[in-house]
């Protein structure tokens, strides 16, 4: 046998695979969702809320880039520089998320617009500019991080403290509770939710449905806050939270680019098809419920409120309300970048314009 | 009429003889607010532009719908003036209300159109009269008793037409203009006039000198408001979002809009528009939506007045703070909210140059005329994306809702600027992109917009606590850093916004200088000086910050008067911040009744102060150094 002098060194055995990253339809990786580190208190429920966020989008390969993130002020208000750190934002002033999100939304139609504000952002100082633009059904996520107190300015109750509640300090809340959901769909608000921060599943669920839906989504997360409303006493604690947690049905959610079928026993649930093409199923659990009725919805809320039940699900869907920039009849394309063609009148309708004036 | 608290001798000279004054004097009318006067008064200033006399409108009138007094004064003068007159020689008494106490305050010498079927107390022997059965006519004139009360305005139309000599044929004309195609209006209101006309032939006796004759002075002149100025400047300057919250004296400048772009910015196929107009909740909100707006690219504005710009304060300190482009029209008015919204000021000066908390600044372009008016607002647009900024255009009510007139309006020649915006392309060759920093020298940083699919695009926009790369810092040295560029930017938009006009004469030791509406009392106050043998040299001020022929200009005249239509001497305050060096050259002449400043009032003043003594009501303001 010929003994031969390998040329070269043998071949070093095979490297193990590097670990296949998970990615998105988009072939993006979950890095690309996330934004830069949060610096809210270590168990605050805003930051279970942008994990959901995070996961959502990126499960739905939504493009970063189209994404504009709204904001006003509170801890709560911040969280948009902790998710999707590729997409731009906007940290607006207290209460006024909405106006800057309809600024955007109509400049550039084309813009997933995320509002995120919280408690008192939305039910005490911007309460007005809440009820407009969902009035207008303005195209926006709109989610409140609602943990009954301004956690910013260090525990103070906010206007959806429900009313028997206590503060850290032992004062009792005696005015009733600003129900953001009842006040949404009384306004006509087609895509209003009720979530928990400790409940990742169903926020999931309900962020993909909400991305589905053209139009204003209302999302009200109940989001303890550790520092401020996490005690004996409050019901914005994560205690009482999960103690009393009430889901109305189990989300389920089917993007339009998985067209699978899903069997469910007949009258087992409920199915709702999105805006684009998505459907979002609704299991029974207790009771019959139909998200697509309004008169029922209210009449939902407004046991759960007698009974002081934290119910939370989707409590109404309508996916064919027209949105805001449809109202208006606008053009198809993008405001902001019109050719100037498209944005000045010719010479001769100045002249006649001038004309008329002579 | 209500008569101006300020002091200015009456300087009315009453024609003592019967010799002819042509094209040159000035018609009141008094009547009820919501009568329909107002269209009567169109008329009548639409004629006599028409024969080629210049005139000016000027409307005062109620916070009312329905009822309170108003007052309509025409001018007509020869030599182009078209400020307010202190005097009107000839009054007509409409207004039962106040026909006794307009009646009161005219000249000797006045001309008097009454209405003889009011209950008037009052008698005068110095006037010239002319009663009119006015409600009679009416009866006479039109049988239907539902528009009876418009058509008496038609009459005295008629009995003026008729005693002033202006054609018949205008009238018919104007009433075309008035009420466009709708014939039957047109006819009711024309034979109103024409029995006007014949009742005024067959039973008055011409006893007053003034009458209109045809010259050529108004070809192809346009009568317009400063509002619908504006909205035309906006419609060509390529708006693209316009959010609003109805207040007078602004509403109608969104409203022309509105107007204008449901003709003119849909598109023919599809019938689309290329504007979002949105009337929001409210002033806190249409900012809001301004600059949401901005911040994602698109051609922003909001039209308001002195209330409003209180509640959008927040907000753009915020824009100041993040660099955030967007445009806000004030049509000035008085304040409070509460007060006399009707009613002229050039009050929100000062408020509208700091506006908001923290050290902030915000450019003001102020136009004098309509065709300023439809000129800045282009610019405006144009300068608020170059610097990202918001930009007031300072108007006030009697630019804003009194008739003009303007040569026609031209047609924009330069392009839209759209600013420093970096596309996907730019950031290809770029490598590189940090939102704020000043890259130029010039404090205005490259932006993104929303959207764009460039990895290096997306940044995050909040106030002052940001680094040049956006990022969150609460570093002392990141946010001096960010107070300087933005001072510096400022600096840079010294030679951007609109530079002064500025008449010298080598002569004038005396230096003037205005902005404005003040502007137009201000050249026949001029004129009235020369003549007096007072030479003047005159600085009109058109934007701010101020340019350096500003400092020239308070330097080399030796005694410098500021005009102004507030109290408290608001653009002293800002060239006294800007300028401490002459913070004590100025000598006030301010203007604060509400009407509209006058060039009698501009001239006493004036010349008081020449004397050294009497500084009319401004000298409570304590000694200012000459
Ligand atoms: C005009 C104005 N007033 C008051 C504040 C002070 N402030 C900051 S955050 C906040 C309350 C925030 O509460 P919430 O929206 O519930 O957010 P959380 O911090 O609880 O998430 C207040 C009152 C402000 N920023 N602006
Ligand atoms: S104060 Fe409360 S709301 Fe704010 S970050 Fe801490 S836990 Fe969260
Ligand atoms: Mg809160």
């Amino acid at each position: 046998m010929a003994t031969t002098t390998p040329a070269q060194p043998p071949p070093p055995p095979p490297a193990a695979p590097a670990p296949q990253k998970k990615m998105n339809r988009l072939g993006l990786p979950l890095e690309h969702y996330t934004g830069s580190v949060s610096t809210l208190c270590s168990g605050c429920g805003h930051d279970s809320i942008t994990n959901a966020v995070i996961r959502a989008f990126f499960d739905y390969g939504i493009e970063p880039h189209r994404v504009a993130k709204l904001s006003g002020i509170g801890c709560s208000s911040k969280t948009p520089a902790y998710f999707l750190g590729r997409s731009c934002g906007f940290n607006a002033v207290h209460g006024r998320m909405p106006a800057i999100a309809t600024g955007a939304v109509l400049a550039n139609r084309n813009l997933i617009a995320v509002g995120v504000s919280g408690d008192g952002d939305t039910a005490s100082i911007g309460l007005g500019q809440f009820m407009h633009m969902v009035r207008r059904n303005v195209p926006c996520i709109y989610i409140i991080e609602n943990n009954g107190v301004y956690g910013l300015t260090k525990g103070q109750f906010s206007a959806t403290a429900d009313e028997g509640s206590a503060s850290k300090a032992g004062h009792v809340n005696d005015q009733p509770p600003m129900d953001c959901c009842a006040l949404a769909i009384n306004l006509g608000c087609a895509f209003v939710a009720r979530s928990f921060s400790g409940d990742a599943k169903q926020m999931q669920a309900m962020f993909k449905a909400a991305l589905a839906h053209r139009g204003t989504a209302l999302l009200d997360i109940v989001s303890p806050c550790v520092t401020f409303n996490n005690h004996e006493g409050s019901t914005k604690s994560y205690k009482y939270a999960k103690d009393n947690d009430v889901p109305l049905h189990e989300i389920g959610f089917v993007p339009f680019f998985e067209n699978i079928a899903v069997d469910y026993e007949p009258g087992s649930t409920k199915e709702v098809t999105m805006h684009d093409g998505s459907r979002v199923l609704l299991r029974k659990l207790d009771r019959d419920y139909d998200p697509t009725n309004r008169l029922a919805s209210i009449q939902l809320l407004e046991e759960a409120r007698t009974q002081k039940e934290l119910l939370t699900g989707i409590f109404y869907i309508n996916p064919k309300a027209p949105d805001f920039t449809e109202q208006l009849h606008l053009v198809a394309e993008p405001l902001y970048d019109l050719p100037v063609e498209r944005v000045r009148p010719p010479k001769p309708v100045l002249d006649e314009i001038m004309k008329g004036y002579m | 009429m209500p008569v101006d608290t300020m002091p200015t001798p009456a300087a009315a000279k009453a024609p003592s003889s019967g010799k002819p004054v042509i094209n040159d004097f000035s018609i009141q009318v008094a009547t009820a607010n919501g009568s329909g006067s107002q269209s009567s008064n169109n008329v009548l200033l639409r004629s006599i532009l028409q024969m080629g006399i210049p005139v000016s409108g000027k409307n005062l009138f109620p916070s009312n719908i329905q009822g309170l007094p108003t007052w309509f004064t025409i001018r007509v003068s020869k030599d182009g003036y078209i400020a307010r007159r202190k005097v009107s020689e000839i009054f007509v008494a409409m207004n039962e209300e106040t026909i006794d106490s307009d009646i009161t305050d005219l000249t000797p010498g006045n001309v008097l159109i009454w209405n003889s079927d009011l209950r008037r107390t009052v008698k005068r022997d110095d006037l010239i009269e002319y009663p009119v059965p006015f409600n009679k006519l009416s009866w006479e004139a039109c049988p239907d008793p539902k528009l009876r009360k418009l058509v008496t305005n038609m009459v005295y139309v008629g009995v003026v037409v008729h005693l002033l000599g202006i054609e018949i044929a205008e009238c018919e004309t104007a009433l075309k203009k008035q009420f466009k195609s709708k014939q039957k209006a047109i006819d009711l209101n024309l034979n109103a006039i024409k029995f006007g006309v014949d009742w005024a032939q067959k039973n008055l006796v011409k006893k007053d000198p003034y009458r209109v004759e045809r010259m050529n002075k108004t070809a192809g002149q346009i009568l317009i408001e400063g509002n619908t100025a504006a909205a035309i400047g906006a419609l060509m300057g390529g708006v693209t979002v316009c959010t609003w919250y109805p207040i007078t004296p602004s509403s109608s400048l969104v409203e022309s809009l509105i107007d204008l772009c449901r003709k003119y910015r849909k598109d023919p196929v599809t019938g689309k528009t290329t504007v979002a107009i949105v009337q929001a909740e409210d002033e806190l909100a249409s900012i809001g939506m301004v600059l949401g707006a901005g911040w994602a690219g698109a051609r922003s504005m909001t039209a308001t007045a002195g209330p409003g710009i209180s509640l959008m304060s927040e907000f753009v300190g915020l824009a100041y703070f993040a660099d955030v482009p967007g445009v806000i029209f004030d049509v000035q008015r008085v304040g409070p909210s509460t007060g006399l919204p009707t009613r002229t000021s050039q009050g929100d000066i000062l408020k509208a140059a700091t506006l908001s908390h923290g050290d902030t600044k915000h450019p003001m372009l102020i136009p004098a005329s309509v065709q300023e008016a439809y000129q800045f607002a282009q610019d405006a647009f144009d300068l608020a994306e170059q610097v990202q900024s918001v930009v007031f255009v300072m108007l006030d009510l009697d630019l804003g809702m009194n008739f003009w007139m303007s040569d026609p309006f031209p047609y924009p020649t330069k392009p839209l600027n759209r600013g420093k915006v970096l596309t996907k392309d730019d950031l290809d060759r770029l490598g590189k992109f940090e939102r704020y920093r000043d890259v130029d020298g010039d404090g205005i940083p490259y932006r993104t917009l929303p959207g764009n699919p460039h990895p290096l695009a997306p940044y995050f926009t909040r106030g002052s606590g940001h680094n040049e790369k956006a990022q969150y810092t609460e570093r002392p040295s990141d946010y001096r850093n960010l107070m300087n560029r933005l001072a510096k930017k400022f600096e840079t938009m010294r030679d951007m916004v609109p530079a002064p006009v500025i008449e010298a004469d080598p002569k004038a030791e005396i230096g003037i200088i205005a902005y404005g509406t003040s502007h137009w009392a201000t050249v026949e106050a001029r004129d009235q000086l020369r003549a007096q043998g007072v030479p003047t040299a005159y600085l009109r001020l058109r934007g701010y910050p101020f340019n350096s022929q500003v400092a020239e200009f308070i330097d080399k005249h030796p005694r410098l008067y500021l005009v102004e239509q507030n109290r408290d001497g608001q653009m002293q305050s800002l060239l006294s911040l800007d300028m401490p060096q002459y913070a004590t050259k100025f000598r006030p002449i301010r203007h604060y009744t509400g009407n509209t400043l006058d060039a009698a009032f501009i001239v006493e003043n004036l010349r008081a102060q020449e004397k050294g003594g009497h500084l009319g009501e401004t000298q409570w303001f304590g000694p200012r150094g000459h």
